[in-house]
């Protein structure tokens, strides 16, 4: 397999390697936990968790994960991306100017 | 004043509502019109969102479902939100950098091939016309039952508004009458919640109502419908009956398809940047959450009251709103032991159940059932109309601009002027409009499956094309077009196989390792996912110029406003 240099275009920048390397760390560990919350607590748990309530409530734990609690996690998690997203943007430089 | 007034006067109203915002948006060329200049802000870009995704399924038979199928409901809870992690962390900030109008667009360009382009086109085609016509069967459930006229007249009022809105204002029309849809619609949704929330359990926010006490045994709620369900012989509701295996791969196909599905993509082409596309879908996450956590509150609100009023009632004491919807057809009592009363009872009860009721009015009914004020029975009417029209309009336009812009403008005619293109996207938009009236007129007798049909076609088909286009750059034109073809071939051939051919085989007994036509999108995505990896690997990799895009879209500086980058 030959590497081309794409002709006209910029040069691979290392700094943009390195930035795609610590996205890609983010998006595991935001996925991990998107994983472990719905498929883990709210799917392959459900039934051990059952025997718990979400303390002070009437909530079955695992039934609480499956249709409240993953739907909270996942808007957490998406804000949490956007923090993280553009203070990593800002950090390398590739952040976009205001008004584009 | 009449529930027939207040219907009348609150969907009036907010049909005129859209009409003006259609005047004051008028597209006036193809970017207006595909990506409504892509000049829309990340909040009111949210909104829209949470009004095109959620449809006449999330606003009226979503809660009805989950009452039905209790902790199985929650695939759709989980499925349908879950699926906008991956959109917000896996596609939407690079295909906005990318800058494209379509989903085929992105797909021909990065695979440098008409023919994906041509197969992607097929796909976001059929994806939206099966949706369709859901909305449709929406509209004229409201209009029926509600306004007492014929469903063919309530789909031609249905359809004459949004062609109002989508072929004058196209994207930019849309955006901001699905902004005043949400709401519209969370509004409808929300009054009726809180009013039985208060009701039932004495606490305002439905959310926490659904873990508070019923007031009338003095018991937590979810323990009391558990004991009812056990009484009648019903599974218990906060178990489920389908399979461990059957739950996760149906969630996976939902949320995997929900980040496929070309409308929902789309929006994230009308916000200027890209950390403003990331942005957007938290919003969008989070309009939509305050539904979908409302959602399964009311399944057990709706459940419960049902239970109490209607089992073991003598028939001639019925309700009101039993007679009113017995009248459509969608509840049916039949007196099977003669004792003039009715026994509503699950598959465990030694006694023959009687009653049979559709899930699409368990959220209409809702506040009949519960004595509310006719208003909020109007306004709920109101809302499930604002729910099935935006969807609609959000699915037209992804078929008028696949035929305008990557049919003709990208394939056939890129001669074509901006002048053409725009008149050929309005032309395509009525075109498509006529279509979807049409099958809201004479809808499939299998909307139910076709809705499970585009969820496994776009899980097994656009997400995993998108997502290999923009993590792995060795992934070649033959792998994608070639994995695309395997998925959706594979899935197709196993939902019509249970569905259309043998509809009397689709149980467990013979679905493959227990996975339902629902489920097996999941099984379509790995296996595209696992052709276009191996394929890839033995042909000659993507030319330079393709490398250098997908370098690009992994950067955010230097978005341009939406353009095409021409291969």
């Amino acid at each position: 397999m030959t590497e081309h240099t794409p002709a006209g275009a910029t040069q691979p920048n290392p700094r943009h390697a390195e930035y795609w390397r610590r996205n890609l760390r983010y998006l595991g560990m935001l996925l991990a936990v998107w994983f472990a919350v719905s498929y883990g607590l709210g799917i392959l748990l459900v039934e051990p968790l059952n025997a718990f309530n979400l303390p002070g409530t009437g909530f079955p734990l695992g039934f609480w994960f499956a249709q409240q609690g993953s739907i909270y996690v996942f808007v957490i998690l998406i804000f949490v991306y956007v923090v993280l997203m553009n203070r990593l943007d800002q950090e390398f430089e590739v952040d976009e100017e205001d008004g584009a | 004043m009449t529930v027939k007034t207040w219907t009348f006067i609150l969907v009036a109203a907010s049909f005129a509502l859209y009409i003006g915002i259609a005047l004051w948006t008028r597209a006036t060329s193809t970017k207006e019109f595909y990506v409504a200049g892509a000049g829309v802000s990340p909040l009111a870009n949210g909104m829209a969102t949470a009004a095109d995704w959620m449809s006449a399924a999330s606003f009226i038979s979503m809660a009805g479902l989950i009452s039905f199928m209790g902790y199985d409901g929650s695939v759709y809870l989980m499925g349908w939100t879950g699926g906008y992690v991956l959109l917000a962390l896996l596609l939407a900030p690079y295909l906005r950098k990318y800058g494209a109008f379509t989903v085929p667009d992105f797909v021909g360009d990065r695979y440098y091939s008409q023919t994906a382009r041509i197969v992607a086109v097929v796909c976001a085609i059929f994806v939206s016309f099966t949706y369709v016509a859901g909305q449709m069967r929406g509209v004229g459930i409201v209009f029926g039952r509600f306004l007492e006229v014929d469903v063919e007249t309530g789909v031609f009022i249905g359809m004459g508004i949004v062609f109002f809105y989508a072929v004058l204002g196209g994207m930019k029309g849309i955006t901001y009458t699905q902004v005043a849809q949400y709401c519209v619609l969370i509004f409808a949704y929300m009054v009726p919640a809180i009013f039985l929330s208060i009701l039932i359990t004495g606490n305002p926010i439905p959310q926490l109502g659904l873990g508070g006490i019923d007031q009338a045994s003095g018991m937590p709620l979810l323990e009391r419908l558990n004991g009812l369900h056990q009484e009648l012989g019903f599974a218990e509701y906060t178990s489920g009956t389908k399979s461990t295996l059957d739950v996760f791969f149906i969630t996976v196909a939902l949320m995997v398809g929900t980040a496929g599905l070309p409308h929902v993509i789309i929006r994230f082409y009308t916000v200027p940047r890209v950390r403003d596309a990331r942005l957007s879908v938290g919003w969008a996450l989070i309009f939509i959450a305050l539904l979908y956590t409302t959602a399964p509150a009311v399944a057990v609100f709706a459940r419960t009251n049902l239970i109490n009023s209607v089992s073991d009632t003598p028939y001639s004491e019925v309700p009101e709103w039993f007679t009113n919807w017995e009248a459509t057809g969608l509840l049916t009592f039949e007196d099977l032991n003669g004792d003039g009363r009715i026994q509503f009872v699950g598959p465990d009860s030694p006694y023959a159940n009687e009653l049979t009721v559709d899930n699409d009015i368990m959220v209409l009914a809702n506040p009949e059932i519960a004595g509310l004020p006719n208003w909020v029975i109007g306004l709920v009417a109101a809302g499930g109309l604002a729910a099935a029209l935006s969807t609609a309009a959000g699915l037209l336009l992804v078929v008028s601009s696949a035929v305008s812009h990557d049919l003709l403008k990208r394939s056939l005619m890129p001669q074509i002027t901006e002048k053409g293109e725009l008149i050929a996207a309005r032309v395509s938009a009525a075109g498509a409009v006529m279509v979807a009236g049409y099958l809201g007129i004479n809808p499939p007798g299998f909307v139910a499956q076709v809705v499970a049909f585009a969820f496994g076609l776009a899980a097994s088909s656009f997400f995993p094309v998108i997502i290999m286009g923009i993590f792995s750059k060795r992934t070649t034109r033959e792998g994608a077009i070639l994995g695309m073809i395997a998925g959706i071939t594979f899935t197709a051939a196993y939902i019509s196989y249970f569905t259309l051919m043998h509809p009397e085989l689709n149980n467990a007994d013979h679905w493959w390792f227990t996975i339902s036509p629902q489920g097996i999108g999941t099984i379509g995505m790995m296996l595209n996912f696992t052709v276009m990896i191996v394929v890839s690997r033995f042909t000659p990799p993507p030319p330079p110029h393709v490398q250098a895009l997908v370098e690009s879209i992994r950067v955010p500086r230097g978005t341009g406003a939406s353009h095409e980058i021409s291969a």
